[in-house]
């Protein structure tokens, strides 16, 4: 795959001949890396308690509260069945999700509130340990995503 | 006994995680190849061992984080560190913000700037190009991230190179998911020595 063709690049509209693009081309490794990282966290071989159709409707959701709608399109077109947990309106609380999606809005938008409770709070939820890891690992990707492909619209002139 | 601390700090805490580590006795061979385990090397860190129950994440994760902070090229090691300083802040990662202070406070042989962004926060005294940098990645930290155009243009007008604004870009975001493992997952930490 070209680094062209990565998830970030992509949706950040990086042209291949651009200016941004020279500068990429130094940390080319550093873009392959960001898609392997992808991979390893929508669609991991162990997935755990999360399949990947929640994982995709998770990373939409994140991608919704950072404002990047174009992102958001790129995981909801995988998240199947689960496509409603994309809306950050919907509480989950019929999928039993209500924990998990309380947690993972509250990780991406309101990190530096988040203390021990929230933390025990999933677990007292029934989340596995491991799967509590998996969850904030997704989200933790995700805000690093998010901010990269922000940056690389504003390094190409966006407002 | 572990105090928890809550107050920015460049004296380095210690992580206490919140949920139990993989224990590296029971550690599946992927888990051990990930913490790079050897026979005369079994001392890993809570942290490590907390991230092994996602072994496919930190496999990819660690040489992601070594490459945005340490290839050679680009922005200098110590603006890197204060792109992570910038986001450690904005997410409250006490443990994250003592890490990258410490480093770049050694890398500068110099406490200067990062006593003043302890004591005053984003209002500190920073000179123009590390006012552009720590501006550019505190606002690309914030949830949803604010920066814009206008902070884009004070990072070249500060002297920045295209190579080294996608860096600082790079280092900010990498700590917007660094604090989302280290500050979400444990506590810093004071250990207080037996009464």
């Amino acid at each position: 795959m070209s680094i062209f063709e990565t998830t970030s690049l992509r949706v950040a509209g990086v042209e291949v001949d651009g200016k941004t693009a020279e500068a990429i081309s130094g940390r080319h490794n550093i873009i392959e890396m960001t898609q392997a990282a992808e991979d390893a966290v929508l669609r991991p071989r162990d997935a755990g308690a999360f399949g990947h159709d929640l994982r995709a409707a998770l990373a939409a959701r994140v991608a919704r509260l950072a404002e990047d709608d174009a992102l958001a399109s790129h995981y909801l077109a995988k998240a199947g069945n689960k496509a409603a947990l994309a809306d950050p309106s919907e509480t989950g609380a019929a999928q039993g999700l209500s924990a998990v999606l309380a947690f993972v809005d509250k990780v991406a938008n309101q990190t530096r509130d988040i203390a021990a409770e929230d933390v025990s709070g999933l677990q007292t939820a029934g989340v596995e340990d491991a799967d509590i890891v998996r969850l904030c690992e997704l989200v933790a990707f995700l805000a690093y995503q998010t901010r990269l492909i922000a940056g690389l619209r504003l390094m190409q002139g966006a407002a | 006994m572990a105090r928890v601390i809550h107050k920015f700090t460049r004296n380095v805490p210690h992580w206490q995680p919140r949920l139990t580590p993989v224990k590296l006795a029971e550690a599946t061979p992927e888990q051990l190849e990930a913490l790079q385990v050897t026979p005369s090397n079994t001392k890993v860190s809570d942290y490590v061992l907390t991230l092994a129950h996602d072994v496919e994440s930190l496999k990819v994760r660690s040489p992601l984080f070594n490459a945005i902070m340490y290839d050679a090229g680009g922005l200098s090691r110590s603006e890197r560190e204060l792109g992570a300083l910038a986001a450690s802040m904005v997410n409250r990662c006490i443990y994250c913000a003592a890490v990258h202070a410490d480093r770049h406070a050694k890398i500068e042989k110099d406490t200067t700037t990062t006593d003043a962004l302890f004591a005053a926060g984003e209002k500190a005294d920073l000179n123009p190009r590390e006012r552009a940098i720590f501006d550019f990645a505190r606002k690309s930290a914030e949830a949803p991230p604010t920066a814009g155009k206008a902070d884009m243009e004070a990072l070249r007008q500060a002297g920045l190179s295209d190579a080294e604004i996608l860096d600082l870009i790079l280092s900010a975001a990498l700590f917007g998911w660094a604090n989302r493992l280290m500050h979400v997952l444990g506590d810093p930490v004071r250990k207080t020595e037996d009464a």
